[in-house]
């Protein structure tokens, strides 16, 4: 049986209404190609990739756009054939100004692409060849960070990699593209953690699902056990948020604390996202650039919540009018999930290679922050996965202490939202660690 | 009945006495200095000379030959008691006073979205960028108000005024803005361009009818005593310069040139 | 979307659990409930006049006083609603109107609104009330018991005019009646003289399994307490039988329970991290017994509760939850 409970309980967590029956059981969706894209050179986490096209070229599918810029980078690939319109700058879904390129897809064929180079069998490839074709493609963190993966299957040396777990908690609210990528892509899936194994030459991979995803375990235990896969297992974890928190999951299936200020490599753990894995899989084996995902569109606001594959730079508008359009009584636009997501002063926002859902939020869905003081109640401490005290952070970042906050170690917090969720007061609590952090990261270091 | 007055009394020349010799024998010895040249400063404790209130600086003047035009509350006029009374010379630092570069008031400049959140600038300025249109424009949470020591900033319709009559140039209104809107600048010039914008025209037309749109007229109106240059798409007064020409508060079309001096 | 009509944007998470203070308040008042339904059996209109004078007082003061420093209205937030419950049910049922708004007073404007308002207390306001009263007006915080003979109770003549843990300290009733089954009975049904709310440790145990089961308080605080009281009078029971009442009696006499599930729980005042509060619970367990015990008070309750508010700010700083990811013996 190559299913097994992880047995380390997490301190903390919150039950928020998960919602996930509004786009969950329905088979993806594709989105015909927008008419217009605007690619952002900021993919990824690190700097963002420098442009190699200018206004007026014409570029064909999955040729470069923008080239990785240093070493914690990614490149940036054409999802589509078409004109450069233009390269502007713009605004990112978290605020941030980005670059965009502006892509005119009218009039181009789905066949005018750059040449692929396919393989029969990844087997015969060796392990510097699959990291070549994973950095030129562009793969990068799919489930919100973007870190550029190939950094990530390059761990220092010292630091061997024992364990691989793939993380299919999914733990945020409304979103399912993880969990119909594990239904509809079983096969893409495995391949992908056989090929990360023999990157990394890991003996061990666990695929960690939450446990209210009964049919995925159940499809993935079945593939793994007919094609005689010993070496991957099946670890449920019970359901709540943060369970795909990275350090969480890593304590839940193996206990191990991944220490502060460090990486998971320390305790020789990796963690992967479904979604990455299987873009893994996509470059090594059809050597295929990054260049689209799955992203669910969900919330009380929307006519038809589904899961779509929408190529980058698509903007949020398509999304919506592809799936029925806004109801009446949308208060919020959220880029991500609910709790950790970032909500958009317009529609006009373009998908990333790490916009994993979509939400167009009612008033009932959403609360307001209010100016409250505490009455230290306690739920944020006990809430808190990461065992700090919001309440006292809170009130020495409203006093606008950030040493004191610095040393109760705001800089740990991972801003997963649980103390703010749980505060009976509305208070903004999050956004009072951002700002101390914001605050402390400016300080011209000691 | 007496007993106790007499017990009481004892102690209470006990204590004194002992306490007087503590005063003279425990006596930390400071320059007596120090404690004059404190008395010369304003007492602000505004920080604007660097040091950590007025006494430390006072410390400094006296101890560590530290420059006497430094005070900006106090000024020349500190700065001359000071000379006087240590007996050295130094030229009086000219006064400035903060401004803030944004006219961008919330009946010219559009606001993006319904910001739910910490009214603090700093903190709004994570949220999504900041609800205002305008990028740089200043977003009114009162930031700088708050920390000001002198009461000298107002917030006047979503957008913060210095009061220059109330302003001690301590500097803490510039750190607070997350958006760098506010300058120190000499008292004496009067004419300033309210705007920081260094998006295009179109661009800033579109956010916010106050806003610099790049027209350069300022720019060739002052041709000859190169006061005002560009700066991308923004017009920037040079502050070492006098703007003579002062059409170009009448001139220019979104009129976001202001002159104090007419106040 | 429309000109005039913005999406709305803020930090993160966007999504609530639902919880409010006003909420938790009122599943306080819900818990005191079944306390006064006991109040208003034994003692009878003096028990509604309390309640009600108490809780108009306070919410009256906390619309006043927030008014007269022009800040924002807290009585829709229903604390100042419990205060005042809270206040009335540590009073004995003779007690004047005019002094239980003097302490309404104290405990709102003075313990609670002085320094800023709910959040800012650093002592519980009712139990600041109460203390003030006691020292103020003990003559009538302690004496001219009356109780009041509803169709109901039985044998209420048995115990005359003082309280049970007043004849403890006096030793006006002997220990072995004290300590009597029938004794112990009528202590944990209410059937005694004491303060309105006090009297029943059956209803105020049954108001602390609600907030229990609503998450409002943790059985961290009362266990602790209660616990340690038992502890110490079993103790002090095995030692001598006959110069100490009994364990039950110490935990269902006086103010224990009340103190134990409604005062000492009190969030703001106590605090937050749960080994605190179990260290909170212990130290006013242990002084309730010593003043019980060896003090010139009958009770303990109020004085220790008092005394662990003003330790609680050094409790948080020192009883804090290791953070994950640190090695041991790091902060």
């Amino acid at each position: 049986m190559n299913i097994f409970k992880a047995k380390f309980k997490i301190h903390g967590g919150v039950h928020p209404k998960y919602r996930k029956e509004l786009a969950r059981n329905e088979e993806t969706k594709k989105l015909p190609l927008p008419k217009i894209l605007r690619i952002s050179t900021t993919q990824h986490l690190g700097a963002p990739s420098k442009p190699v096209v200018k206004k007026g070229d014409y570029v064909k599918k999955y040729q470069l756009l923008a080239e990785a810029a240093g070493f914690i980078s990614a490149p940036v690939h054409s999802p589509a054939a078409g004109t450069i319109k233009d390269i502007v700058a713009g605004t990112g879904a978290t605020g941030a100004p980005i670059t965009e390129i502006i892509l005119d897809t009218n009039n181009t064929s789905d066949e005018d692409l750059v040449g692929v180079f396919p393989t029969n069998d990844w087997n015969t490839l060796s392990p510097e060849t699959i990291l070549n074709r994973v950095r030129e493609a562009g793969v990068v963190g799919a489930g919100g960070a973007g870190f550029p993966t190939y950094v990530k299957l390059s761990p220092p040396p010292g630091k061997e990699i024992q364990t691989l777990i793939i993380n299919g908690a999914e733990c945020e609210p409304y979103l399912t593209a993880d969990y119909r990528l594990m239904m509809e892509h079983p096969k893409c899936l495995v391949e992908g953690i056989q090929i990360i194994c023999k990157v990394l030459n890991v003996q061990d991979a666990h695929i960690a699902i939450e446990d209210n995803k009964p049919e995925a375990i159940e499809i993935l235990s079945k593939y793994v056990e007919e094609n005689s896969i010993p070496n991957i297992k099946i670890a449920t974890l019970p359901t709540f948020y943060p369970q795909g928190a990275e350090k969480q999951q890593i304590f839940a299936v193996t206990g191990k604390q991944v220490p502060s200020g460090g990486l998971p490599s320390e305790v020789g753990v990796l963690v992967e996202n479904t979604g990455t894995t299987v873009a893994i899989y996509d470059a090594v084996v059809k050597d295929l650039p990054f260049i689209e995902r799955t992203t669910t569109v969900s919330g009380y606001g929307i006519e038809n919540p589904s899961n779509v594959i929408a190529p980058i730079g698509t903007p949020y508008q398509d999304l919506i009018d592809f799936c029925g359009g806004p109801k009446d009584g949308v208060k919020k636009i959220i880029s991500g999930g609910p709790m950790m997501g970032f909500a958009q002063a317009t529609a006009e926002t373009t998908t990333t290679k790490t916009t994993s859902g979509l939400l167009l939020l009612t008033a009932k869905e959403i609360s307001q922050y209010e100016s409250a003081p505490c009455i230290s109640c306690g739920r944020c401490i006990a809430a808190c996965p990461m065992n700090l005290m919001p309440a006292e952070l809170s009130q020495f970042c409203e006093a606008e202490d950030f040493e004191s906050a610095a040393e109760h170690r705001v800089m740990d917090c991972m801003e997963c939202g649980c103390c703010a969720f749980s505060c009976p007061a509305h208070r903004p609590l999050v956004q009072h660690f951002r700002t101390a952090k914001a605050f402390l990261r400016a300080q011209p270091k000691k | 009945m007496i007993e106790t007055v007499l017990a009481i009394t004892c102690i209470g020349f006990g204590c004194s006495f002992a306490l007087a010799i503590a005063a003279k024998f425990f006596a930390v010895k400071e320059d007596p200095k120090i404690g004059e040249v404190n008395d010369l400063l304003p007492g602000a404790n505004c920080g604007a000379c660097g040091y950590a209130g007025c006494m430390d600086y006072a410390k400094a003047v006296v101890s560590d030959d530290a420059e006497l035009n430094l005070c900006a509350p106090g000024g020349s006029d500190v700065t001359a008691s000071l000379c006087e009374y240590l007996g050295k010379t130094a030229e009086a630092a000219e006064k400035q006073v903060a401004i803030v570069l944004c006219m961008g008031t919330d009946d010219v400049a559009k606001r993006r979205f319904d910001y739910n959140g910490i009214a603090d600038c700093r903190s709004a300025h994570l949220v999504g960028g900041g609800d205002k249109a305008c990028t740089y424009g200043c977003l009114g949470y009162s930031s700088c108000a708050t920390v000001c020591p002198t009461n000298a900033i107002e917030m006047i319709n979503g957008v913060a005024k210095v009061h220059p009559e109330l302003c001690i140039a301590c500097g803490k209104c510039i750190s607070a803005c997350p958006r760098n809107l506010i300058k120190l600048v000499p008292e004496k010039n009067t004419v300033h361009i309210l705007c920081s914008s260094k998006d295009k025209g179109p661009v800033v037309r579109k956010v916010c009818t106050s806003g610099c749109i790049g027209c350069t007229m300022c720019v060739r109106l002052t041709k000859e005593e190169e006061s005002i240059s560009m700066d991308g798409f923004l017009a920037k007064i040079d502050y070492t310069k006098e703007v003579q020409n002062k059409a170009i508060v009448e001139k220019c079309p979104p009129k976001c040139i202001i002159d104090t001096s007419n106040n | 979307m429309s000109e005039e009509q913005f999406y709305s944007v803020s930090s993160s998470p966007h999504v609530h659990s639902g919880a409010s203070i006003h909420g938790i308040m009122r599943d306080v008042v819900i818990a005191m409930i079944p306390a006064f339904i006991a109040s208003v059996i034994f003692f009878g209109l003096d028990a509604v006049r309390l309640t009600v004078v108490c809780v108009a007082s306070c919410v009256i003061f906390e619309y006043l006083s927030r008014r007269i420093m022009k800040r924002n209205q807290t009585i829709s937030d229903l604390s100042a609603v419990i205060t005042g419950m809270l206040l009335a049910y540590n009073l004995p049922p003779s007690f004047p109107t005019w002094m239980a708004i003097v302490g309404s007073f104290v405990a709102i404007v003075i313990a609670k609104q002085l320094f800023g308002g709910l959040g800012y207390n650093p002592f519980n306001p009712a139990l600041a009330g109460r203390l003030f009263l006691f020292l103020s007006f003990a003559f009538a915080m302690s004496g001219d018991w009356t109780p009041w003979s509803y169709i109901n109770a039985e044998n209420i003549d048995a115990i005359t005019t003082a309280t049970p843990l007043g004849m403890l300290q006096e030793s006006t009733g002997s220990i072995s009646f004290l300590s009597s089954n029938s004794n112990i009975l009528n202590l944990f049904l209410g059937k005694v003289n004491g303060c309105i709310g006090e009297v029943s440790a059956l209803a105020l145990i049954l108001g602390g399994i609600y907030l229990l089961w609503r998450k409002v308080i943790t059985w961290h605080i009362p266990v602790a307490y209660i616990g340690t009281v038992a502890i110490f009078a079993t103790i002090l029971y095995v030692i001598d039988p006959t110069g100490n009442a009994s364990p039950l009696f110490h935990l269902f006499s006086g103010g224990l329970m009340l103190g134990a599930i409604f005062m000492a729980t009190d969030m703001v005042t106590s605090p937050t991290d749960k080994s605190g509060m179990l260290v909170f619970g212990i130290g006013c367990g242990l002084l309730t017994m010593i003043i019980r015990k060896w003090g010139s008070y009958p009770e303990g309750v109020s004085f220790s509760i008092f005394i662990m508010n003003a330790t609680t700010p050094l409790l948080n700083r020192v009883c804090k939850p290791k953070m994950f990811g640190l090695k041991k013996g790091k902060a």
